[in-house]
Order: C-alpha cells, then sequence, then structure tokens
C-alpha cells in the first residue's frame, strides 16, 4: 500500500518536469549545444556522477508505503502503520542491526564500560561486547584487525570485478553506438577521444562501485560508521539523510521558481508602476535578515502544529510538512536575488528589435513575455538552479543545528551535527557522527558545486566566447 | 547630493513600514496571542484565566487593530498594533514576553558582537585581497589552478565543521585559547581570537574566488594594456592600477554590511558563547520568546536599509555619475 507524502509528490512533479526538459532540449540546438559544452567537461561528468548516486539514493528514499505485517497462525496479514520507504527495504541490515548505545566505527566492543554478569554468577566492569559489531570474531583484540583488512580486501575485489564488468558493458554500447569495434572503442576511451567525457565518467564510477563494495561488505559484519547514542547506525542515518538534502536544495527552487520567473518578467517588461510594486516587494522581503525570517516562521509554524496536533496521522507527516514549509520559507528568502537578475535582463530584452518587432505586430503582452523573453532568460534561470543547490543542503545544515530547520525526528545531516555537539565534550571523544556526515555532505556539495560552475561556463553567453 | 541623500532615505520609509506588516502579520495575525500564550504555558494543561493573566501582563489583552472602548486619540493608540509594533520606529523595543527590557538588552549585548565582526572584517578584507590578488597576479599558471581547486574544496565544507574543527584543534588539542566563553575589557581578547580566525579561514573559499574574478576583470581592461604599454613595471600595474580600481567593487560591496555588524552571527556567538545579539536571537528563539524575535528582525530589517543607502552613497563618491540620474 504506496504512501506519498506531500514531498514525494513534488518530487515525483520534478522528475516529470526534468524528463520533459530533456526529451525537448534534445530536439533544440541552442539547448542541446552548451550541454554538450558541459559533457565535454571530464570534472563536471565526475560531479555529475556522484550526484546522478546520490539522487537515485533519494529517489529510492522517496517511494513510500507501508510495510506488511507478516501473517501469523492466529491472525491474518496487516499492514504496518509505520511507513517505510524502498530504500529502508535495501538498508534493511543496516536499519535492524542495532546496538544498546555509542560505539566507535568498526569496533567490537561498545564505548563505553558496563557492568557485566559472568558466567560463573560475578559481575565485573568492563567494555562489553557488540550485538552485531564483530559479532562471528572468538577473539576480537587479535583477528579484528586481520578481519577488518580480510573484508576489505574481498570487497575491493568484487568491486573491481563489478566495475570491469560494467565499464566493458558501456564501451561495448559505446562501440555499437559509434559504428567502431571494440578494439577502437577502448582505443578511445584510452585516450579520452570521444565527445562526452566517458573516460572520467568510468573511473568515478568505477571508484564508486569499488567503495560501495568494501562499505557494503565491511557493513555486513561491523558498523562501518559506529553507532550513535540510542545504538542506531550511523551510516543508515547518513545515507537515509540525503533525501532530506536532496529536498531542500531541489524543492526550494521549484517553489520559487514561478515567482522569480513571473515577477522578474512583469518588472523588466512593463516597468512603470508595476515595476515598482516588485520592486518594494522584494526590497522589504530582502530587508528582513533570512535566518530571522525564517526563525519566526518556523516558530509559528511549531504553534501551529501545536494546535492542531490532531490532524496529522503520524511523526512523518508532520515531518514531512515542516519541511515542505521549510522549503518555502528558504525560496521566500532566495526568490529575490533571481527576480532582480531576470529584470535587469529583460530590461535590456525589450529593446531589442525582435521584441519591438513583436510588439509592433500586435502580439499580446502575454506572448511576448512566454514566446520571447522567457527563452531568451533561461540560461540565467538554469544557472541560478544550479548554483543555488549547494548553497541550500548547507543551509539546512545550518538551519537545523539551531533548530529551526527540519524536524528533530527526521534524518538529516544537520541533526546529526546537532546530537554530535554534545558528544564533543566527551573523553574519548566521539567523533563519528560528525565524521560521516562530514563525509557525505562535503562528497554532494562538492559535486554540485563542480558542476555548477561547469553549466555557469557553458550557459553564461558572456563566458562562452 | 543632500537632496539625493534626503531622497533615498524617504524611500526607504515604505519598506521599513512593509517590514513592520509583515511581522506584525506574522506574530499577531497568523498567530493570535492566545497561540502564542499556550505555546509558553504548555499546550494542553492550561486555563483560560492563566492565559488571560500571561496577556495582560504583556499588553497582548488589547484589541488588534482599533479600541473600540478607549477615548479619542486612544482608539488607535492603545492596541497591540501601535504599543508593539508603531513603536519599534522610534526603537522603543518594549519588554520581552519574559520580562525583560530588550532595548537594554541590546544596547549591552552590542558590543561583544562588535568585537567579533570588526576584527573579523577587517582581517578578512585583508586577507581575501591579498590571495585574490596572488591567485589573479598568477593567472593560469599551477599557482592559480590549485588555488581555486582549494577554494572550491574549502567552499563546499559546512561552517559548522570549521567552527568544530577550530574549537577542537586549537582549544582542546592545542590548548592554545579558551573553547568559548567572553570575557570584560581586555580579557575579552583571548575569547574573540578563535571566533574571528575561523570566520575568517570558513569565507577564504567563496570570497577568495570572488575577489579574484574582480581583480581578472580588471586586468583585462584597456588601461592595464596602456600602462604597460607605456613601461610600466608588471607589479607597479597590479599595486597602482589593478588594485586601486578592483577596490572599488570591493569596498562597495562591503559598505552594505557594515551596519549589520552590530547583529553579529548567530552561528558563531552560539557556538563560543558570545554573549552578543546573535546568541541574544537564538536563545530568544529557543524560549520562543516572540517579542525579541520580533524586535531583531525589525532591528535587522532596519540595519540593512541603512546599508543600503550608504551603499547608494558611497557609489556617488566612487562614480558621480550615479548621481545625475
Amino acid at each position: 500500500m504506496p504512501v506519498i507524502f506531500i514531498t514525494d509528490a513534488f518530487i515525483f512533479l520534478l522528475v516529470f518536469m526534468v524528463s520533459a526538459y530533456v526529451l525537448y532540449a534534445r530536439q533544440h540546438e541552442h539547448l542541446r549545444a552548451p550541454w554538450h559544452d558541459v559533457a565535454r567537461r571530464p570534472l563536471a561528468m565526475s560531479a555529475a556522477i556522484i550526484l546522478v548516486v546520490y539522487v537515485a539514493v533519494g529517489l529510492l528514499d522517496s517511494v513510500h508505503f507501508h510495510p506488511e505485517l507478516e501473517a501469523t497462525e492466529t491472525t491474518q496479514a496487516v499492514q504496518s502503520t509505520e511507513v517505510s520507504s524502498l530504500l529502508d527495504l535495501v538498508l534493511d541490515d543496516l536499519r535492524k542491526n542495532t546496538e544498546r548505545t555509542y560505539s566507535a566505527p568498526l569496533a567490537s566492543y561498545a564505548f563505553s564500560k558496563e557492568m557485566i554478569d559472568l558466567p560463573n554468577g560475578k559481575q565485573i566492569r568492563d567494555y562489553p561486547r557488540l550485538k552485531f559489531g564483530g559479532v562471528h570474531l572468538n577473539n576480537p583484540e587479535t583477528e579484528r584487525l586481520a578481519d577488518i583488512s580480510k573484508h576489505i580486501v574481498i570487497g575491493l575485489l568484487f568491486g573491481l570485478i563489478i566495475s570491469l564488468l560494467v565499464s566493458t558493458v558501456i564501451v561495448f554500447i559505446l562501440g555499437k553506438s559509434h559504428k567502431i569495434s571494440f578494439k577502437q572503442a577502448i582505443n578511445k576511451i584510452c585516450h579520452n577521444d570521444f565527445l562526452v567525457s566517458w573516460t572520467a565518467m568510468l573511473i568515478t564510477m568505477s571508484l564508486i562501485i569499488m567503495a560501495a563494495c568494501i562499505i557494503f561488505n565491511l557493513s555486513q559484519y561491523y558498523h562501518v560508521f559506529g553507532t550513535d547514542k540510542v545504538g542506531q547506525d550511523v551510516l543508515y542515518q547518513a545515507i537515509k539523510s540525503v533525501r532530506t538534502g536532496l529536498v531542500i536544495g531541489t524543492l526550494t527552487t521549484l517553489v520559487m521558481l514561478p515567482f522569480a520567473i513571473m515577477m522578474g518578467l512583469m518588472a523588466g517588461y512593463f516597468r512603470g508602476w508595476i515595476d515598482d510594486v516588485i520592486q518594494y516587494l522584494y526590497t522589504t522581503l530582502n530587508s528582513i535578515p533570512g535566518v530571522l525570517l525564517i526563525a519566526a516562521s518556523i516558530l509559528l509554524l511549531q504553534v501551529y502544529i501545536g494546535n492542531h496536533a490532531d490532524d496529522f496521522n503520524s511523526i512523518e507527516e508532520r515531518a514531512d510538512l515542516r519541511l515542505l514549509f521549510l522549503c518555502i520559507i528558504l525560496g521566500i528568502t532566495s526568490w529575490t536575488g533571481l527576480c532582480r537578475l531576470l529584470r535587469a535582463e529583460t530590461l535590456k530584452l525589450r529593446e531589442i528589435d525582435y521584441v519591438q518587432a513583436a510588439q509592433a505586430f500586435g502580439v499580446s503582452n502575454m506572448s511576448i513575455m512566454l514566446r520571447h523573453l522567457l527563452p531568451n532568460v533561461m540560461h540565467i534561470v538554469m544557472i541560478t538552479i544550479v548554483i543555488d543547490f549547494s548553497g541550500l543542503v548547507l543551509a539546512e545544515a545550518v538551519l537545523s543545528y539551531i533548530n529551526i530547520g527540519v524536524d528533530p525526528s527526521m534524518n538529516s545531516w544537520g541533526n546529526m551535527i546537532n546530537g554530535a555537539r554534545l558528544e564533543m565534550a566527551r573523553e574519548p571523544i566521539v567523533w563519528w557522527s560528525l565524521a560521516a556526515a562530514f563525509v557525505f555532505m562535503f562528497i554532494l556539495v562538492l559535486a554540485a558545486n563542480l558542476f555548477s560552475d561547469a553549466v555557469r561556463d557553458s550557459f553564461d553567453p558572456r563566458l562562452r566566447h | 547630493m543632500i537632496s539625493y541623500i534626503l531622497r533615498r532615505i524617504a524611500y526607504a520609509f515604505p519598506i521599513l513600514i512593509g517590514v513592520n506588516i509583515i511581522t506584525f502579520v506574522l506574530f499577531f495575525v497568523v498567530n493570535t496571542p492566545d497561540d502564542m500564550a499556550r505555546m509558553q504555558l504548555g499546550m494542553k494543561r492550561v486555563d483560560d484565566a492563566a492565559i488571560s493573566k500571561w496577556k495582560e501582563e504583556r499588553g497582548y489583552d488589547k484589541p488588534i487593530l482599533w479600541n473600540q472602548d478607549a477615548e479619542a486619540i486612544e482608539k488607535i493608540t492603545d492596541t497591540i498594533f501601535f504599543q508593539n509594533s508603531v513603536k519599534l520606529f522610534i526603537f522603543d523595543f518594549g519588554r520581552s514576553d519574559s520580562g525583560r527590557d530588550i532595548g537594554y538588552d541590546i544596547s549591552q549585548r552590542m558590543w561583544p558582537s562588535l568585537a567579533i565582526t570588526v576584527p573579523g572584517l577587517i582581517l578578512g578584507l585583508l586577507a581575501y585581497i591579498t590571495f585574490g590578488l596572488t591567485l589573479a597576479f598568477f593567472r593560469g599558471s599551477y599557482v592559480d589552478v590549485s588555488g581555486v581547486i582549494l577554494c572550491v574544496v574549502m567552499m563546499s565544507i559546512s561552517g559548522l565543521f570549521y567552527i568544530i574543527g577550530g574549537q577542537y584543534l586549537i582549544g582542546k588539542f592545542f590548548h592554545l585559547v579558551p573553547i568559548s566563553g567572553y570575557d570584560t575589557g581586555f580579557n575579552a581578547i583571548k575569547f574573540t581570537v578563535l571566533p574571528v580566525l575561523v570566520g575568517l579561514v570558513g569565507g577564504i573559499g567563496s570570497s577568495t574566488r570572488w575577489y579574484r574574478t574582480i581583480f581578472l576583470e580588471e586586468m583585462g581592461k584597456d588601461y592595464v594594456r596602456t600602462a604597460k604599454a607605456k613601461g610600466l613595471s608588471e607589479t607597479r600595474v597590479l599595486y597602482h592600477h589593478v588594485l586601486m580600481n578592483g577596490l572599488i567593487p570591493i569596498l562597495t560591496g562591503v559598505v552594505v554590511i557594515l551596519p549589520s555588524l552590530f547583529i553579529g552571527s548567530l552561528i558563531v556567538e552560539s557556538f563560543f558563547a558570545i554573549p552578543g545579539l546573535g546568541s541574544y536571537t537564538i536563545d530568544a528563539i529557543s524560549a520562543q520568546d516572540f517579542a525579541i524575535v520580533r524586535s531583531m528582525v525589525f532591528l535587522g530589517s532596519v540595519l540593512y536599509i541603512i546599508g543600503l543607502i550608504l551603499t547608494d552613497i558611497s557609489y556617488t563618491l566612487v562614480d558621480p555619475r550615479v548621481r545625475l540620474n
């Protein structure tokens, strides 16, 4: 039985729009050309592969359903009230293998001492063995390092085999589509001779597959990133946080885009009092410090949720509403920049001959804006979308840290950092939640930054020549 | 010039009124004082008497816009809108929901904020301009390429990690300065070193890259070629012509944030336990003190608008053509 959260619906809408854009862009040379330019850049394509992996994880995590509880003799199969996603099915082992409390990455003993009952009835105070991490070892002190190395090597070998297989298939398909022999195709790959930077993509892909295989293999026996205060696997949290980061980065833009485009075009095209009103509107919104506006709005949302607690079926639904609301608020604080850029560009474009000609032919204002102005400012929109993305992912962490971000019950990198800040004072230090959040965020934001640089260089007509 | 400045200030008032109305609607219309009272006093177990008392103590029991029962001018003045929103214009912030004088708190807490932000801004400008100019000087070489890559890498790290990393490395590992806290007078210096340093490092990535672009743009202009053709040395062109002209967009860009330095940084202050306006706001947010948040929203907007006016004035000083429009 599928469950569709509001953000899920928006994500599917976004997927649909991106697909439609791809189909449209394929048929139009002026849109194809800059994307071909992006595809020629090795760094950008490596970044794109990483982004695709993140998006795949995020999409898997966006298909929600009520899992079916197994039927027993006395009861019929019933649906659980909790909500689960496809990603949860994939990561079922990670989710279920919990410990009692903190444990370090790849550890086999708990992080803190506890009272242990010995078989002879006595009690001692020592580090207990973990329920899951390294439970297959008889004598962890001596065997653990060798065992970890063994599993890393096995994972690496599997990764090598899989990436070789996948690469071979891709090269084979490439050879077929370019009508050259397999050997020629390999040769071309080695010399990076294709118009699209396949070499960089294959290398990145292989590295990701190998890393994933190693982590997967290790996670069968250990907690790769340790466990947190309540004993939940940190790797699981970090992967589940991917969706939150992506939703904030993309939905915010999706929400604000129609307003920014409409307002920007109208202000630039009509000028006069419409321009004055729109300028007044965005200067006013802009002058309220963004963080404070978000804080005020989230406070008010909390009041609303507190007073209407009965309207929500589950904690997930409430968290989801808050996520969407956060996107909308971030959108309200960030649409002004794009609007101002579009207004300035439209002011220039409206004086150009083709707009004047359209006016002379009696084309309505609406169609001039949609058919003549909009396509000519789309590159600004495209550049803004990709540049804003990384900033929004970072903003989520900061906002969640000061408790005005996503719901505390939701998995997000900001919440992981927030939860870890008190652990920093412990001795020895509990660093792995921070490390996991750092690694996952850094890779995503770095990839997004590199990709957005390439998109900007390719789409901005001033930089293109 | 005077008339231009007066006109700019006159334009600012409608914006301030807009901000005021937005905050008023957010805090008193979308959520009524009853909601706030319930939030403060606990959601479920609260009776009407307690709510009325809470509202009466804070003056939230008045009508929102129009007081039918009052006499003459008080029909307008004895309302929530006038008492709590209009009075912000004369910087009468009133009392916080917990009963403290907000105006006094602000006047006390702005100094620690300034102690962090002012050195941070000055040192930051010096560092970023130096880095940006160096990269622009070595344009196209390995220094430039690796510098830009480093900038992108540093941009991709969340500011939170710079703070945590700095606190751990300098405060806890090397024991050079205290991790957090604040003191009065000159004792405060040792508490400001770390936040200033962390803020500086955190901004390197984006600022250096941006300044490099500005300098590169400047280097491509005709006057640079003329200067070189006249036989000036590369360094002289760089320091006397490119640097001076590149400073114009950089410094006019800085002017807009100058007044906002009072507010301080929310994140840095809360991490380092600096008793400035940033942590004041954070505390108010977590204590759900609407009066303080409302005052800070308005104060922040006023400072930003002052920054905009100052920017316009600095443009007219730098480029007299602007004044003629």
